[in-house]
C-alpha cells in the first residue's frame, strides 16, 4: 500500500484555479520533489498536504488515514519553511524541543531528544542561541530539527534553500538528503531551481500552470522529456519543428533535411508537424556520417563559458545551441561559417503531441 | 564658472534650510517649553518669599490625593489587561484570516478619537442605568467594572495600532503555521509564540493606555467614581498653587510611560532584533 495518496486532488480559489488535478501516489522514504515556475500550483499542493489549505475536491490519505479535513496538528508533519520561521522568543534547544513541550514530554525525554537532534544537525554548541544570533544556514538546519524532533510521517520543505545563498545552498541541500536517507523519512520538497530538483530528488514532479506535466527520476525528466514546457524548463533544450516523413522508420524533416530518430511514432503521423528536442551537450561538430543524424546551419554566435564553448547556430528559422569542451588544440569555427551538426537517432527526442 | 555658481547656491540652500529647521526647532520647543515651564514655576512659589515644594508636600500628603490616584493606577491596570485580551487576538485573526477585513477594524478603532468621551458616558449611562435591564451603574463594582470598559474604548486607537504594528514587524502567518505543525492548539499559539514575539507592542499599548486612563475626567466625573481625573479637577477649582504641582506630577507619570516605551523598544533593538 502507497504510504502517501493523493488523488484527483483539486483547488480553486474564488475564480481562479490553482490546481487543475493532482494525483500521486508515494512510497515510504521517497525524496519527491515539485518543481516548477512560481504559481505552478506546487506549494498549494504542499500545503494542502500539511492541512494549510482545504482542497476544493480529491483525497489525501497519508499511512492509510484519510487525513484531507484533518487539522494540521493531527497529521503529523514536518514542515521547514523558506523564511524559516523559527519563533524568535526562544532558544534553538527551546524551538527544537517546542513540538514535545506541546506534547506534555517530561522535560528529561525532552533534553534528550533536543541533544540528539543537534548532534544530528552538527551545532550542539548552539543550544542555548536565540535565532537572531544564528546565521541564514544555521536557522534552516534548526528549523529541520524542530520538524524533524517529533518522528512526523511526512517531512515538507517549502523552498528552504531559496533564501540562503549559492554555497550554503548546495552544501545544505547534500546534507538534508543525508539525513533524509538516514531517518528513512518520506520527504516533499518544494522547489523552483532545477539543479537543486535534479540533485536531490528519488522521483520530481514538474508542474506548470496547475497541471503535472511529467512524474519521473530526474534522469527520466532531463533525459525524456514529455512536453516542451519540461523540456525548456529542466536544463536547456534546441526545440525544433519537424514534418513526419515515415513514422516506421522514424525519418522527419526538419528545414528540408531528413533526420531519423530511434524513438517510436504512431503510425498516423505521417505528414503531421512533430515538436523535436535535441539537447546541447548531445550534438558535436562533424562531418555526416552513416547512422548519424547530421544538420547543416550557420553559425551565429560563440560565447566562451570556461570549460565549455556554447555555439548558436541557426537551421533555417530556428537557432540550435551546442556545448562543445574548451580545448586550446582546436579552432573554433567563426561567426558566418557553415557547420554539420552530428548527433545520434537516440537523442532526437519527439516531444507529445499536446505539447504547447 | 557654471558649476562653481551651481556648487555657492547649494551651499547657500543648505544653510537656510538649515536655519529654517533650526527656527522651527526653537519655535516649536518655546511652544512646548514655556507654558509648562511657567507652570513649574508658579508650583514652586506657595511660600511668599522663596521658592519650595511646599504645592507638592500639600498634594502628596492629602489622602484624596493618595486614593485617587490609586484608584486610577488599578483602573489603568484592569485596562490594560482588558485591553491586550481583547486586542491582541483581534489584531492576530485580522492579520491572519481576515486581512480585508482590516481597514474597518482601524476604521471602528479610530471612532474614539472622533467621537467625544462625554457621547459615549452619555451612551453608557442610557444603556445601563440602574432601570435598564443591565443596571451597571446601580453598585459601585459594577460602575468600576463600566468605567473600565470605557477606558479600554478610550484607549483603542493606541492599543490597536501598537499591538497591530508589532504584529506586522513578524511573520506571524509562518510562525503559527510552523507551531500548528508542532502540534500547537490556538491557546498555546497565542500565549506561548504570538505573545511573546509582539511584546514590546503590547509594552507601548499598555503605557499609552495608562496614560490615558491617569488623565481621564469625563468618563470618571459623569459615572462618579473616585479617579485622579475628577481630583484633579476639584483642586484646580479650589486651590491656587496645588493644580500646578498636581499638572506637574501628572506630566512626570505621563513621561515615565513614554520613557518606559523608548526603554522597551529599545532595549529589544540593541538586542539586535530585526524586528
Amino acid at each position: 500500500m502507497p504510504f502517501l495518496e493523493i488523488d484527483d486532488l483539486h483547488k480553486t480559489f474564488g475564480p481562479n484555479v490553482a490546481l487543475h488535478r493532482f494525483d500521486m501516489t508515494i512510497e515510504q522514504g521517497e525524496f519527491i520533489t515539485f518543481l516548477g515556475p512560481s504559481g505552478c500550483g506546487k506549494t498549494t499542493v504542499l500545503r494542502m498536504i500539511a492541512g494549510f489549505e482545504t482542497p476544493t475536491r480529491g483525497t489525501i490519505r497519508l499511512n492509510g488515514r484519510n487525513v484531507t479535513h484533518m487539522r494540521t496538528r493531527d497529521r503529523a508533519v514536518g514542515m521547514v519553511f523558506q523564511a524559516y520561521a523559527l519563533f524568535p522568543n526562544m532558544t534553538v534547544a527551546q524551538n527544537i524541543g517546542f513540538a514535545l513541550k506541546v506534547a506534555k514530554r517530561s522535560q528529561k525525554e525532552i533534553d534528550a531528544r533536543v541533544a540528539e537532534m543537534l548532534e544530528l544537525i552538527k551545532l550542539p554548541q548552539l543550544a542555548a542561541r536565540y535565532p537572531w544570533q544564528l546565521s541564514g544556514g544555521q536557522q534552516q538546519r534548526v528549523a529541520l530539527a524542530r520538524a524533524l524532533a517529533s518522528k512526523p510521517q511526512v517531512l515538507l520543505l517549502d523552498e528552504p534553500l531559496s533564501a540562503l545563498d549559492a554555497k550554503i545552498r548546495v552544501s545544505l541541500r547534500e546534507d538534508i538528503r543525508a539525513l533524509q536517507r538516514e531517518l528513512g523519512i518520506t520527504s516533499i520538497f518544494v522547489t523552483h531551481d532545477q539543479e537543486e530538483a535534479l540533485s536531490i530528488s528519488d522521483r520530481i514532479v514538474v508542474m506548470n500552470d496547475g497541471r503535472v506535466e511529467q512524474i519521473g527520476s530526474p534522469l527520466d525528466i532531463y533525459n525524456f522529456p514529455r512536453t516542451r514546457f519540461v523540456a525548456s524548463f529542466v536544463g536547456t533544450l534546441n526545440i525544433l519543428a519537424g514534418r513526419v516523413i515515415d513514422p516506421g522508420s522514424g525519418r522527419i524533416a526538419v528545414d528540408g533535411q531528413e533526420l531519423v530518430t530511434s524513438r517510436p511514432l504512431p503510425p498516423d503521423d505521417a505528414g503531421k508537424e512533430r515538436l523535436l528536442a535535441l539537447r546541447p551537450e548531445a550534438i558535436i561538430l562533424e562531418p555526416p556520417s552513416n547512422g548519424r543524424n547530421s544538420l547543416a546551419a550557420t553559425v551565429e554566435q560563440i560565447s566562451f563559458l570556461g570549460a565549455v564553448v556554447r555555439i548558436r547556430a541557426r537551421v533555417s528559422n530556428a537557432v540550435v545551441s551546442l556545448d562543445v569542451f574548451n580545448d586550446p588544440n582546436r579552432t573554433l569555427p567563426e561567426r558566418g561559417q557553415p557547420v554539420a551538426l552530428g548527433f545520434s537517432h537516440d537523442n532526437l527526442l519527439v516531444l507529445d503531441e499536446n505539447a504547447r | 564658472m557654471k558649476t562653481h555658481m551651481k556648487t555657492r547656491m547649494k551651499t547657500r540652500m543648505k544653510t537656510q534650510s538649515r536655519a529654517g529647521a533650526w527656527i522651527a526647532m526653537i519655535v516649536g520647543t518655546m511652544y512646548f517649553v514655556i507654558p509648562l515651564a511657567a507652570t513649574f514655576e508658579f508650583s514652586l512659589r506657595m511660600r511668599r518669599d522663596a521658592y519650595s515644594f511646599d504645592a507638592y508636600r500639600v498634594v502628596l500628603g492629602d489622602p484624596r490625593f493618595q486614593a485617587s490616584f490609586g484608584y486610577s493606577v488599578l483602573m489603568g491596570l484592569l485596562t490594560i489587561v482588558i485591553g491586550v485580551l481583547l486586542v491582541v487576538p483581534t489584531a492576530y485573526w485580522v492579520q491572519l484570516r481576515l486581512p480585508k477585513l482590516r481597514p474597518v477594524v482601524e476604521f471602528i478603532t479610530l471612532l474614539p478619537l472622533v467621537i467625544p468621551a462625554i457621547v459615549i458616558v452619555f451612551g453608557y449611562l442610557r444603556i445601563y442605568n440602574s432601570s435598564s435591564i443591565l443596571p451597571l451603574t446601580s453598585n459601585e463594582r459594577a460602575t468600576d467594572l463600566l468605567l473600565v470598559f470605557g477606558y479600554v474604548t478610550l484607549s483603542l486607537p493606541y492599543m490597536y495600532r501598537a499591538v497591530d504594528a508589532g504584529m506586522r514587524a513578524v511573520d506571524v502567518r509562518s510562525l503559527t503555521e510552523a507551531a500548528e505543525c508542532l502540534g500547537a492548539g490556538w491557546t498555546t499559539i497565542l500565549f506561548r509564540v504570538i505573545f511573546p514575539n509582539v511584546r514590546s507592542g503590547i509594552l507601548s499599548g499598555a503605557f499609552l493606555t495608562f496614560a490615558v486612563v491617569i488623565g481621564e475626567f469625563t468618563i470618571a466625573s459623569l459615572l462618579d467614581r473616585p479617579a485622579f481625573g475628577p481630583y484633579l479637577q476639584l483642586i484646580g477649582a479650589n486651590r491656587a498653587y496645588e493644580p500646578s504641582a498636581l499638572a506637574i506630577i501628572a506630566f512626570v507619570v505621563t513621561w515615565a510611560s513614554m520613557g518606559l516605551i523608548q526603554v522597551f523598544g529599545s532595549a529589544r533593538a540593541l538586542a539586535g532584533h530585526k524586528t
